[in-house]
């Protein structure tokens, strides 16, 4: 049964990943990422990181597939669905990327990964803020102030002159 | 729901990450390049939390490490696409190509 999940979980992600890629429609394109996301967060449901399934929805699908929706929607009309999408090298783009994923493949199949699987604690997203104002405390304050700088640079970047 | 063996969910990673590969290196729209490297760090995400599933080590430091990634992935749309409306709005392209001001 989880198998058969996973599979169906692996398959959405990849085949809408492929159609976002290859596609000619650019707001189809984006509708595909956002079931790309969803196959992310079922693969962490899969993996028991519910809180993180949760944040994928909310900040992926909420505000990044949103986001870059709008920006589709401000820039639509140059980019007509008859236009051509992709440049002249993407063939050399498929073999390297095809290759790649070939090696990384083969590589991953062949070792014997040494697993460990412990039982989770119970409060896991207790221990999540924990570590977040305890360990984890400095990344913690540097990744506020990068959110920071990213919204008042975006709105100074994008601004009407 | 541990029975999945770990290199399922590498291989599932690896080839999410190679399609995002792909699309940096052939779309020509900005914002298609744009969403092809949010599909690269879901990859990188997925390899987190699998290692971390998975892992040895006690605590929590692949999730962790993962809400990282995440915020930095909205850090980054966010700058990008306002690069890109500021690219649009002076030169009227989103096209990639096109924008060359920096080559000679």
């Amino acid at each position: 049964m989880l198998y058969i999940v996973f599979i169906i979980a692996s398959l959405v992600t990849l085949g809408a990943a492929f159609v976002v890629v290859t596609g000619k429609n650019l707001f189809h394109n984006a509708l595909f990422m956002i079931l790309s996301f969803m196959g992310v967060a079922t693969l962490y449901v899969l993996l028991e990181a519910e809180f993180l399934a949760v944040m994928q929805v909310l900040i992926y699908v909420g505000a990044i597939a949103i986001l870059i929706i709008f920006a589709i929607m401000l820039s639509r009309y140059l980019m007509a669905p008859g236009q051509i999408q992709r440049n002249a090298q993407w063939w050399i783009a498929a073999i390297v990327a095809g290759a790649f994923f070939l090696v990384l493949a083969f590589m991953l199949l062949r070792i014997s990964w040494p697993t460990e699987v412990s039982e989770l604690p119970g409060d896991v997203i207790a221990l999540l803020g924990q570590s977040f104002m305890g360990t984890y405390v400095l990344p913690f304050e540097v990744a506020s102030v990068i959110l920071l700088v990213a919204l008042v640079g975006s709105i100074i970047i994008a601004r009407e002159r | 729901m541990i029975s999945i063996p770990l290199s399922w969910y590498l291989v599932v990673a690896a080839g999410l990450f190679c399609i995002g590969l792909y699309g940096v290196l052939s779309r020509r729209n900005a914002i298609n390049v744009l969403m092809s490297i949010e599909l690269m760090l879901n990859a990188v995400n997925i390899n987190l939390v699998a290692f971390w599933r998975y892992g040895m080590l006690a605590g929590l430091s692949g999730m962790v490490f993962a809400i990282f990634v995440i915020t930095l992935a909205a850090a980054e749309a966010a700058i990008g696409l306002a690069l890109i409306i500021a690219i649009y709005r002076s030169r009227d392209t989103v096209i990639v190509e096109e924008v060359d001001m920096l080559k000679w």
